[in-house]
C-alpha cells in the first residue's frame, strides 16, 4: 500500500500533485535563501514574530475582500508583517526595552488580535471561510496551480533581490557600522531584508502555517553553516536543504495516511540540522570528538615512546626489553592507559613484545629519539629565549612538542646552534 | 590647552553627544591639520569611540557638528574611512580574510556592481601591506586578535581614503603586529593622508603621534604631542578630578533634566 503510493508519487502523473510538490519545494528553498541573511543578522526571533504577526493581516484581508484569493491574503499578511518588524525596531530604538522584550510584545499582541479575528470569521458565516484556519498549520495539499504561479513569481522576486543586493546584505550583516560609515545603502538593505523576510514568511505560510514558518527560514541556514565557511556556498546549501525538506514533506503527506505536509517539512529540516550538528566535518560534534580522541592518543603514544627512551638512557642501552615498571617510572599514568598506549604502538609496529617485556623496533627507536630531541630542544629554546626558569619548562614543553613539524624542528636546531645539552644537562640525541 | 589650526582637515565644533539624556561628550571643540598621525587618548568610558562615531555620523550629536576637509561628511564620504573596534563584529561570520578585505571596495562600486580585477588587485595589495598573504583564504573565525586587527586595517586601505578614523587598532596585538600596523599608518601619513587613532597605551604616545587629543567627557587638550603630552595634562585626563562631571552626568540621567536649556 505504502509502496504503491510511493511509486505513484514519484511518477508525478497527477498534475495536481506535481504543482503542489513544485510549489512547496519552491517555497521552502526560497525562504531558506532569504533566511540565510535573517540568520546571519541574528534576527531569527524577528522572523518568528513576523510569522505570527501576519495572521491579523490575512484575516482582515479576508474580511474586507471576502475571498481567499492568495493575492489579497498575501497583501494583507504583508502589511501587518511588515508593520510588526518596524514596530519591533522602533520600540528597541526609542524605549529602554531590549529587542527580545519588544519581539515578545509585538508577537503576542499581533497574534492575539489575529486569533480573535479568526474566531470572528469562523462564526460570521462569511462564505468560503472554511479552511482559513489552515493558516495556523498550513495546508500544502490545498495549493493550486494558480498558487504555484504566485509562488514562482515571489520566488523569482526574492532570488533576484538577493542577487542584486548581495553586496549590501552581506556587508550589513557582517559589519553594519562599517557599511553605514562608508555610505553603503544600509537602511535600504535593512528595508530590503525586512521586506524579503516578510514576503518569504507570507508565502511560506501556505505550506507550513504561521506557527512553524520561522523554522523554514532559520533552520536551513543554521544547518548549512555547519558544512561551510563560505557565504555563497552556505546560501546554496541552505536552498538545497530547504528544497529537500519541502520535497520530503509533500512525499510524507502523500504516502502516509493522514499526515500533514507542514510539520513533516519541519521534521525533515530539523533532522537535517541535527545530522549536521553531529556529523558535519570540522564543526560537527562527532568530528570534534574524534579529533580530540586522536590528539589525545597521539600524545599518549608519544609520551610512552619518550619515557621508554629515557628509561633506556638511564640504564645505558635501548635494545633490551623494557618492563612495565621501568616504563612507568617516568610519569604518573594509569596502568590501563599505559597499556593501551603500548598496544597502539605495538599495532603500529613501533614496539615488539616478548616474555621479557617490550622492545623498540628500528622505526620505533628512531621516532622515540626524535621525540626526545624535540622535547629537549624545545625546553632549551624556552629557557634561552622565552626566559622561563629551567624547573618550569617541562610542562610547557610537553604540550607543544607534539605539534612541532620537521621544518620547525630544523629551524629550532639552527636557531639554537645545535646545542649538546638541554637545561637539565641531559644530552640531546641527534641522529 | 587647545591648539587650533587654519584650514583644518578635521574640525569638531562644540560637539555634545548624549545617550539616553546622559551627556557623554561635552562641548568638544578642536581642529586637526592634514598629513598627521593623531592619537585620541582618555580613560575607559571617556567617549573616545563616541567621538569618532560622531565624526562618522554613526551617532547623532545633541549639538555641534563635525566638518571634514571643510565639508560635511556626506560630501566627502568616499575620502574618509572608518575602522571600528574589532570586538564590535561577530568573527564567526562565514567569510575569508580576502572576502572581508574586498568589502572595502564595495562602497565605491555602488549598487549592482561587483569587484573586478582592479578591485581585486587593490585587495591583494592591502593584504600584502599588512603581511597577511599567507592568510588570504583563512576563515576569519580562525584568526588571532592581531590578525583580525590587520584584516580591518587592510579593508580600510582598499577604500583609498585620505582620512582615517581607527578605533583602537593596537588593542590586543603583539609587538610585531604593532610594528606592522604603525608602519602602515606612517606610510599613509607620509603620503599626506591623515590618520586619527584611538589609543590606550600611554608609553607609546610620544613615539607614535604627531598630535594628541586628550578627552575625558570633555576636551582636556589638543595639540602637537610635544606640547600637550605633559604629566599635568595626562594626570588631568586620567586623574579623579573629573569625577564631578561624571556625577553631574549621572544626575542628569536620573533626574531627567535636559543637558542644556534650549
Ligand atoms: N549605545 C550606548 N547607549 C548608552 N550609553 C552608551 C552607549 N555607548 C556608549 N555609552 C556610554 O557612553 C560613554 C562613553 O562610551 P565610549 O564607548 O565612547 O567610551 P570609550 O572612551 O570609547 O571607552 P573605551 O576605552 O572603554 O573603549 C560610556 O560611559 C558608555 O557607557
Ligand atoms: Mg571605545
Amino acid at each position: 500500500m505504502i509502496a504503491e503510493r510511493l511509486a505513484e508519487f514519484l511518477s508525478f502523473s497527477d498534475p495536481i500533485l506535481l504543482s503542489v510538490t513544485l510549489g512547496v519545494v519552491l517555497l521552502s528553498s526560497t525562504s531558506a535563501i532569504v533566511g540565510t541573511f535573517t540568520f546571519l543578522r541574528k534576527q531569527a526571533l524577528v522572523g518568528d514574530a513576523v510569522a505570527h504577526s501576519v495572521l491579523p493581516g490575512i484575516c482582515l484581508a479576508f474580511i474586507i475582500g471576502e475571498s481567499k484569493n492568495p493575492i489579497y491574503l498575501i497583501i494583507g499578511a504583508f502589511i501587518t508583517g511588515w508593520l510588526s518588524i518596524n514596530l519591533i525596531h522602533k520600540i528597541t530604538k526609542t524605549t529602554r526595552l531590549k529587542e527580545d522584550t519588544a519581539i515578545a510584545l509585538v508577537l503576542s499582541v499581533f497574534f492575539g488580535v489575529g486569533i480573535v479575528l479568526l474566531t470572528y470569521i469562523q462564526h460570521s458565516g462569511i462564505p468560503g471561510h472554511s479552511g482559513l484556519d489552515h493558516i495556523l498549520f498550513g495546508q500544502a495539499a490545498a495549493i493550486t496551480r494558480s498558487d504555484v504561479h504566485v509562488f514562482g513569481m515571489v520566488s523569482i522576486l526574492l532570488i533576484t533581490s538577493v542577487l542584486l543586493f548581495y553586496k549590501e546584505l552581506k556587508t550589513t550583516a557582517f559589519d553594519s557600522d562599517f557599511a553605514r560609515s562608508a555610505g553603503m545603502k544600509v537602511s535600504f538593505a535593512d528595508l530590503m531584508l525586512t521586506t524579503l523576510t516578510v514576503l518569504a514568511v507570507v508565502t511560506g505560510i501556505q505550506a507550513v502555517g504561521v506557527v512553524l514558518v520561522a523554522a523554514m527560514l532559520i533552520t536551513p541556514p543554521a544547518a548549512a553553516r555547519y558544512w561551510t565557511h563560505d557565504l555563497p556556498l552556505m546560501i546554496i546549501l541552505s536552498a538545497i536543504f530547504g528544497a529537500v525538506s519541502g520535497f520530503m514533506g509533500t512525499l510524507a503527506s502523500y504516502v502516509l495516511p493522514n499526515m500533514p505536509t507542514g510539520p513533516w517539512i519541519i521534521v525533515t529540516i530539523t533532522g537535517i540540522a541535527f545530522f549536521s550538528f553531529i556529523f558535519a566535518p570540522g564543526k560537527g560534534v562527532l568530528f570534534r570528538l574524534y579529533h580530540q580522541f586522536k590528539v589525545r592518543r597521539r600524545m599518549l603514544t608519544e609520551n610512552v615512546l619518550k619515557d621508554m627512551y629515557m628509561a633506556g638512557e638511564k640504564r645505558g642501552n635501548h635494545n633490551n626489553a623494557f618492563t612495565l615498571p621501568e616504563i612507568a617510572a617516568h610519569r604518573r599514568m594509569h596502568k590501563e592507559k599505559l597499556q593501551s598506549g603500548l598496544n597502539k604502538l605495538y599495532l603500529d609496529r613501533f614496539l615488539k613484545k616478548d616474555e621479557n617485556g617490550w622492545h623498540f623496533t628500528i622505526s620505533g627507536l628512531n621516532k622515540a629519539r626524535r621525540l626526545v630531541k624535540i622535547h629537549r630542544l624545545w625546553e632549551t629554546y624556552l629557557t634561552r629565549y622565552v626566559g622561563i626558569a629551567p624547573d618550569h619548562v617541562h610542562d610547557d614543553a610537553e604540550a607543544i612538542e607534539h605539534y612541532i613539524t620537521p621544518e620547525l624542528e630544523k629551524k629550532l636546531t639552527d636557531e639554537l646552534d645545535r646545542p649538546e645539552k638541554d637545561p637539565h644537562e641531559s644530552e640531546i640525541p641527534y641522529d | 590647552m587647545i591648539i587650533h589650526v587654519d584650514q583644518p582637515v578635521v574640525e569638531v565644533h562644540d560637539l555634545t553627544v548624549t545617550y539616553e539624556r546622559r551627556p557623554v561628550l561635552w562641548d568638544i571643540d578642536f581642529t586637526l591639520p592634514g598629513g598627521i598621525l593623531a592619537g585620541i587618548i582618555g580613560p575607559n568610558g571617556a567617549g573616545k569611540t563616541t567621538l569618532i562615531k560622531a565624526a562618522m555620523d554613526l551617532v547623532v550629536p545633541g549639538s555641534g557638528f563635525v566638518r571634514l576637509f571643510g565639508k560635511s561628511l556626506k560630501e566627502v564620504r568616499s575620502k574618509v574611512s572608518y575602522v571600528p573596534q574589532r570586538r564590535t563584529v561577530d568573527w564567526d561570520f562565514p567569510a575569508s580574510v580576502y572576502d572581508v578585505i574586498l568589502m572595502g571596495t564595495y562602497p565605491s562600486l555602488g549598487l549592482f556592481r561587483y569587484p573586478r580585477k582592479a578591485e581585486k588587485e587593490l585587495a591583494l595589495d592591502a593584504l600584502r601591506k599588512v603581511e597577511l598573504e599567507d592568510f588570504k583564504n583563512r576563515q576569519i573565525s580562525q584568526l588571532s586578535g592581531g590578525q583580525q586587527q590587520r584584516v580591518f586595517l587592510a579593508r580600510a586601505l582598499t577604500q583609498n581614503a585620505d582620512l582615517f578614523f581607527m578605533d583602537e587598532p593596537f588593542a590586543g596585538v603583539d609587538a610585531a603586529t604593532e610594528k606592522t600596523i604603525i608602519k602602515v599608518l606612517q606610510e599613509l601619513t607620509s603620503h599626506g593622508k591623515t590618520v586619527v587613532v584611538v589609543h590606550h597605551d600611554l608609553q607609546s604616545v610620544a613615539k607614535y603621534f604627531d598630535w594628541t587629543i586628550m578627552i575625558h567627557s570633555r576636551l582636556i587638550a589638543s595639540g602637537p604631542t610635544s606640547q600637550v603630552f605633559t604629566p599635568e595634562l595626562v594626570e588631568k585626563t586620567y586623574g579623579g578630578k573629573l569625577d564631578l562631571l561624571t556625577e553631574v552626568a549621572h544626575l542628569l540621567q536620573t533626574e531627567k533634566l535636559p543637558p542644556r536649556e534650549d
